[in-house]
């Protein structure tokens, strides 16, 4: 009798095979027009690229515009500022949702803890560019409140969006202020699921609130947090365009410069495609090997890994 | 809240002093975060004058509804906010459909193929062609400087897809698929009258998210739309707030200059606000599912 049911079963779900297919459909053709049609388009990386001829008619030029893009002074200055920018936004931002994240974990009171975890999570709704927006008006030299306020304690007034020095500051910072409340939330929920029986034992044992955040708290989430590190590192490299190009002018170019603004201006604006793909690719591929070396290291560090 | 007192005077010395000193953190990251909101709020409404001047603080100084005025009174603004609208719209419309068209079938064991489907998804999360590639396979199909552009590159989000996927797997009891067969249910009937109606927290979290991130993004619109009346807001406001260029023909009674410069201010105060409000609007009814949502995908995902 089971059997036959099983079999019967087992028909019927090799006969839904295929309305499977029909659905998936679009959502396939989906990517692979505009994921792996593209992906295809890094051969422009190595092609000398002229729009008579196409993209595969196009002749080949080996690795010249990788050694070019590493090569350049002008470009290593790119990749340098890439990775001191990524470096410098994953020490600030890394930890401070953590500590947010324990520190509310702590807090009895339902309502205050609601009203810090709401007014730390909105910034992170508002658009690049109005936070970069608030961020010039608030430093503009003349009328800007920042400038307004470190004058009462007789400094400045400074010309944050002019000086290439307070850039990564300036970035890195803003970018803590606007997402440290959203990221906290993966802890938040990770926290929720710590078993109270061990906080319980830890207080029969008499262990303090510090103690029991370090002993009991932070192991219990470290899977996540090491989730979220191996991540972090997979995309230092990748740091996004929006922001940085917002936020980029004439006197801050020395330093705000990074690979993807760079790959912009030179493949769409300048229309020098081989090399702008060249550069491109290089940062997928570095941050790609980067996740991966990462999950490796993690994997026999701490027994955690992505795959 | 009594118990929690008496817990509190019982505690350790060492206790009373680390709570309180969270509490003071958290007071500190709330200040943090809500007094240049607020300092924003006070200035759009006030005087510009007094703006100039720096003479606001924390309050508005001499109310005044100048800056909305002139804000209401900018066509760009009103044609980018109408843009917008229609982008978020549609484009989550399309969003949430090829999610859940997408999620569904990776979801069910019964489809057999669906590690290797799923592979062909992930692997997109990890690498891409790049702007250049993507630009001229956009340009080939002949959609720069549509509305499509912007909707139909950016049709879905892997990342939202996986959260959707584990969502079904983890919310939606199999035996429900099984019930289903032998009722003779196909899976486009299950997924029509079943999946999706059980699935509606999923749907607003991916929504929302998808939402605000249409109504946020300002790349792809710089990059494939010339003609000014496609444009969506967050173009219109990258003039204004960030390369300063306003129509001064908005500011009707622009005759001293001095004025102007206090006006201009005064409108990016306003347009910030302006442009905020909708998110933030909706922002504290979604949010319970939100943080759901986020769980959902942080756990599990």
């Amino acid at each position: 009798m089971r059997a036959t049911m099983s079999r019967e079963k087992k028909h019927k779900i090799k006969n839904s095979n295929w309305q499977f297919w029909v659905i998936i459909a679009i959502p396939l053709i989906y990517a692979i027009v505009f994921a792996y049609i593209p992906m295809g388009g890094v051969i422009l990386a190595f092609k000398d690229y002229s729009i008579k001829k196409g993209i595969l008619g196009s002749d080949w030029v080996g690795l010249r515009y990788f050694k070019q893009f590493l090569l350049s002074p002008s470009s290593s200055k790119v990749i340098w500022n890439t990775l001191v920018l990524g470096i410098y936004s994953l020490i600030a931002s890394f930890p401070i949702p953590i500590l947010l994240a324990v520190g509310l974990n702590e807090i009895k009171a339902v309502k205050f803890k609601k009203t810090v975890q709401m007014v730390t999570y909105a910034p992170y709704f508002i658009s690049t560019v109005v936070m970069v927006g608030m961020l010039m008006q608030m430093t503009d030299l003349r009328i800007g409140i920042i400038n307004k306020l470190i004058g009462l304690f007789g400094v400045g007034p400074i010309n944050f969006f002019g000086n290439a020095n307070i850039f990564r500051g300036l970035y890195v910072w803003s970018g803590v202020w606007q997402v440290t409340g959203y990221s906290a939330i993966i802890y938040i929920a990770a926290l929720a699921g710590v078993s109270p029986e061990l906080k319980e034992a830890a207080i029969v044992d008499g262990a303090s609130r510090m103690k029991r955040i370090w002993h009991v708290d932070l192991p219990a989430i470290r899977p996540t947090i090491v989730t979220m590190l191996i991540f972090a590192c997979g995309n230092m490299i990748n740091i996004g365009f929006d922001k940085v190009y917002l936020m980029q002018n004439s006197m801050n170019l020395a330093r705000s410069e990074v690979i993807a603004t760079f790959v912009y201006k030179v493949g769409l604006v300048n229309a020098d495609y081989g090399f702008s793909t060249a550069a491109g690719l290089f940062q997928s591929l570095v941050s790609f090997l980067m996740l991966i070396a990462v999950n490796k290291l993690s994997k026999v560090i701490t027994e955690t890994s992505l795959w | 809240m009594k118990t929690e007192k008496k817990k509190f005077s019982k505690a350790p010395i060492g206790d009373k002093v680390f709570i309180i000193f969270i509490y003071v953190l958290l007071t500190l990251a709330m200040l943090i975060v809500l007094l240049p909101l607020i300092y924003i709020v006070s200035a759009s409404f006030s005087d510009s004058q007094a703006v100039i001047a720096n003479e606001v603080w924390l309050l508005p100084v001499r109310p005044t509804l100048r800056g909305y005025e002139a804000v209401f009174k900018n066509k760009n603004i009103l044609t980018g906010f109408s843009n917008s609208f229609f982008y978020m719209i549609v484009g989550t419309a399309v969003n949430i459909l090829m999610t859940i068209l997408c999620a569904f079938p990776l979801s069910r064991k019964e489809f057999t193929a669906r590690n290797k489907v799923a592979m062909i998804f992930i692997f997109t999360m990890y690498f891409s062609g790049g702007l250049v590639p993507s630009y001229m396979l956009v340009n080939k199909l002949g959609l720069v400087n549509t509305r499509w552009a912007l909707i139909i590159p950016s049709a879905m989000s892997t990342y939202f897809m996986i959260i959707c996927r584990t969502y079904f797997i983890n919310s939606i009891p199999d035996e429900l698929y099984e019930a289903g067969q032998i009722d003779g249910c196909t899976p486009f009937k299950y997924l029509l009258r079943i999946v999706i109606p059980l699935s509606k927290p999923i749907i607003a979290v991916l929504t929302l998210y998808y939402g605000v991130g249409k109504w946020n993004s300002y790349f792809d619109a710089m990059i494939y739309l010339k003609d000014q009346t496609l444009v969506p807001l967050q173009v219109v406001l990258r003039d204004i707030l960030i390369l300063n260029k306003i129509d001064y023909t908005m500011i009707s009674d622009a005759s001293a200059l001095a004025a102007q410069r206090g006006l201009t201010d005064l409108l990016k105060y306003s347009t910030i606000v302006v442009a905020s409000v909708p998110v933030l609007c909706i922002y504290p009814f979604v949010q319970k599912h939100f943080v759901k949502g986020v769980m959902i995908g942080a756990v599990k995902g």
